[in-house]
């Protein structure tokens, strides 16, 4: 009798111990990945307003932080992932020159979102696109589909990267407003690097948000607003 | 010498052509070794042009065995005997190319290794994930046919399972070129002109490619064809170029009647440099204007100026692929309409791309797959055409 006892206890506590080993490193990563238990809330919808008269041409920086963030290398051959980039553009009427950081720009209705054929591309609640890298095949049909040119394809084999900012060989990448920085409450490193504070990041549903005030005061567009996309990136001075 | 009967060496060159086709698939299957070990850092594609030459063997091999089904069509739905007869064949090409096609299309994807994500994970608004639903179905509903034409107990059933095919490969080649006409923001695509363009080029393509291989089958097999059915499905191939000139002209037209499209026409048609020399000297003079000459010309139109018209319908149909995939990519998108771009990521710039020799491997063995399958069943089933004697109907 006491030796059956015995035996059930000691199955009990294997079972205990292998479910606290089991379970343990789950919590201890969740943990380290400064992860929330709760979901983002469609309450918020984040976005950024970019001054292009406070954007310097040949100014580098916000590229510079975004890539260190999340670990790009940083290359502008061919293959390189580029998240931003600095477009120089020029009227072709009156010759006005203007520069800007162009990136991802998180729209309401992103048509990569709408093409991916295994749901890798998805929006958050929150209005950031991201791609899950264990779910993107690498059919670059988003790459095609995307009208701001934002998104870039892994060619080779990766190196020093960020646990923050996970990336994969042979799948597709782009900004995705610093969803690390942004869940920790911090504002994504590209505006945080702006040398004149020309990138305003925020909640553009907040009426009281530093952001949804500009944008209600000033004369702000959406990059190729003719495609009803509704970007969460806006620019002043375009 | 003469110990070998001309059997022998007939089969001797069957395993001989067996053994070369699988040669080529091994090269193409090393192709994609080297990719999935490098990464696309092997071949030429980059992050303007993400869709390279394994996209233009693949689409072209899709849109054919579409097409070539035409042939079955004519036969079970419209009940014309001469056809009803080369069906089996039509079928047999059809369900060769498709798995040519996609070999390549799913061997080029950056992970093919999570190809199961692509059932696991659907979704509803993807063109593409609307196509894995299609090529699958076309699959099992050509080899339905197949077993009702082939099986002389489903005889019966072989006319509504016709049907199914006839309507099944329309709506196939519809989602092929919607994968174009839904990208709204680039200049070369986003047109509702895509799907119907798609579907006439199917037709002119799967009947050339038709031709060689119904060439090739009698030629093997030592069998004369009736002039009359030579004559029939000639001008049959005549006027689907002619059909596909007619669309090409109308979706080149609307762009060039359109002001915002104008620069992107002139890259195209005039001064892009690869893109406009393949579209006239490959697409329309050697691939339409030659053909229909080899067709249509008196004293010409013979067996071999149709296999001949029919290699230069095919080699055009890549020009007009490469012209239409690569030359739309390498056109800058216009991200700032009224302002010239400059950036370090290609804004406002020709993008360049130089294919590699591992993308043509990966094509060319997904062609050699097709060639593998339709010369193990034409060997193996009966798919020569055995026709009665010609009644005109």
């Amino acid at each position: 009798m006491n030796g059956i006892d015995i035996r059930r206890r000691g199955f009990l506590k294997t079972s205990l111990g292998a479910a606290a080993v089991a379970i343990a490193p789950g919590v201890l990563l969740f943990d380290l990945a400064h992860g929330k238990p709760e979901g983002a809330s469609g309450k918020v919808r984040w976005g950024m307003l970019i001054d292009t008269a406070q954007c310097k041409t040949g100014c580098n920086d916000c590229v510079a932080a975004c890539h260190k963030e999340n670990g790009v290398s940083g290359g502008t051959g061919p293959t390189d992932s580029q998240w931003i980039r600095k477009v120089e553009l020029k009227d072709n009427g009156s010759g006005r020159e203007l520069s800007l950081p162009m990136m991802c720009q998180h729209c309401e209705h992103p048509p990569c979102v709408d093409v991916c054929p295994t749901t890798a591309s998805f929006r958050r609640a929150d209005g950031i696109v991201l791609v899950d890298k264990h779910r993107c095949i690498g059919c670059r049909y988003c790459m095609m589909a995307c009208p701001y040119k934002a998104r870039s394809f892994v060619h080779e084999a990766l190196q020093g990267q960020n646990p923050d900012a996970p990336r994969g060989k042979g799948t597709v990448e782009a900004c995705n407003l610093c969803v690390h920085r942004v869940d920790q409450g911090m504002q994504p490193a590209c505006a945080e690097a702006c040398p004149n504070q020309a990138i305003l990041f925020g909640n553009l549903n907040d009426p009281e948000s530093e952001i949804a005030k500009k944008v209600r005061s000033v004369a702000s567009v959406q990059v190729r607003a003719d495609l009803g996309l509704n970007t969460g990136i806006r620019y002043q001075g375009l | 010498m003469s110990a070998h009967s001309p059997t022998y060496f007939k089969d001797r060159l069957f395993y001989a052509l067996l053994a070369a086709g699988g040669m080529v698939v091994l090269a193409g299957l090393y192709a994609v070794y080297l990719m999935e070990h490098h990464g696309h850092i092997v071949t030429g594609m980059n992050n303007q042009i993400v869709w390279g030459m394994p996209h233009v063997f693949a689409i072209f091999l899709i849109v054919a065995a579409s097409g070539v089904l035409n042939v079955a069509s004519i036969g079970s739905v419209f009940g014309k005997a001469d056809y009803k007869a080369r069906a089996p064949l039509a079928g047999l090409l059809s369900i060769a190319m498709l798995a040519g096609g996609l070999t390549v299309l799913m061997l080029d994807l950056g992970r093919p290794d999570r190809i199961i994500v692509a059932a696991t994970n659907y979704n509803i608004t993807s063109v593409f994930a609307w196509n894995i639903v299609l090529y699958s179905g076309m699959f099992a509903t050509v080899a339905i046919y197949l077993w009702t034409m082939m099986e002389r107990r489903m005889n019966l059933w072989s006319k509504p399972a016709g049907f199914a095919v006839f309507a099944w490969r329309f709506i196939l080649t519809t989602g092929t070129g919607l994968i174009f006409a839904f990208l709204a923001a680039r200049q070369a695509y986003g047109s509702a002109l895509l799907p119907p363009l798609f579907i006439v080029i199917s037709f002119a393509w799967g009947m050339a490619v038709f031709h060689i291989a119904h060439a090739a089958l009698y030629a093997w097999n030592n069998k004369a064809l009736d002039p009359a059915i030579m004559r029939r499905m000639r001008n049959l191939l005549g006027i689907f170029i002619i059909g596909t000139l007619y669309l090409v002209a109308a979706y080149h037209l609307t762009n060039l009647y359109f002001a915002h499209q104008a620069d992107f026409e002139r890259f195209i048609l005039v001064d892009g440099g690869i893109y406009p020399q393949l579209f006239w000297w490959g697409y329309v003079l050697l691939g339409n204007i030659l053909p229909l000459l080899l067709i249509y010309a008196p004293k010409l139109g013979e067996t071999k100026c149709v296999v001949a018209a029919s290699l230069l319908v095919i080699l055009g149909g890549f020009a007009l692929l490469y012209v239409f995939i690569i030359g739309g990519q390498a056109y800058p998108l216009n991200i700032f309409p009224g302002y010239q771009a400059a950036s370090s990521f290609g804004d406002g710039q020709i993008a360049s791309y130089q294919p590699s020799l591992y993308e043509f491997l990966l094509g060319f063995g997904g062609l050699a797959i097709a060639f593998l399958i339709v010369s193990v069943g034409a060997r193996v089933l009966n798919f020569t055409p055995n026709d009665k004697p010609h009644i005109a109907d």
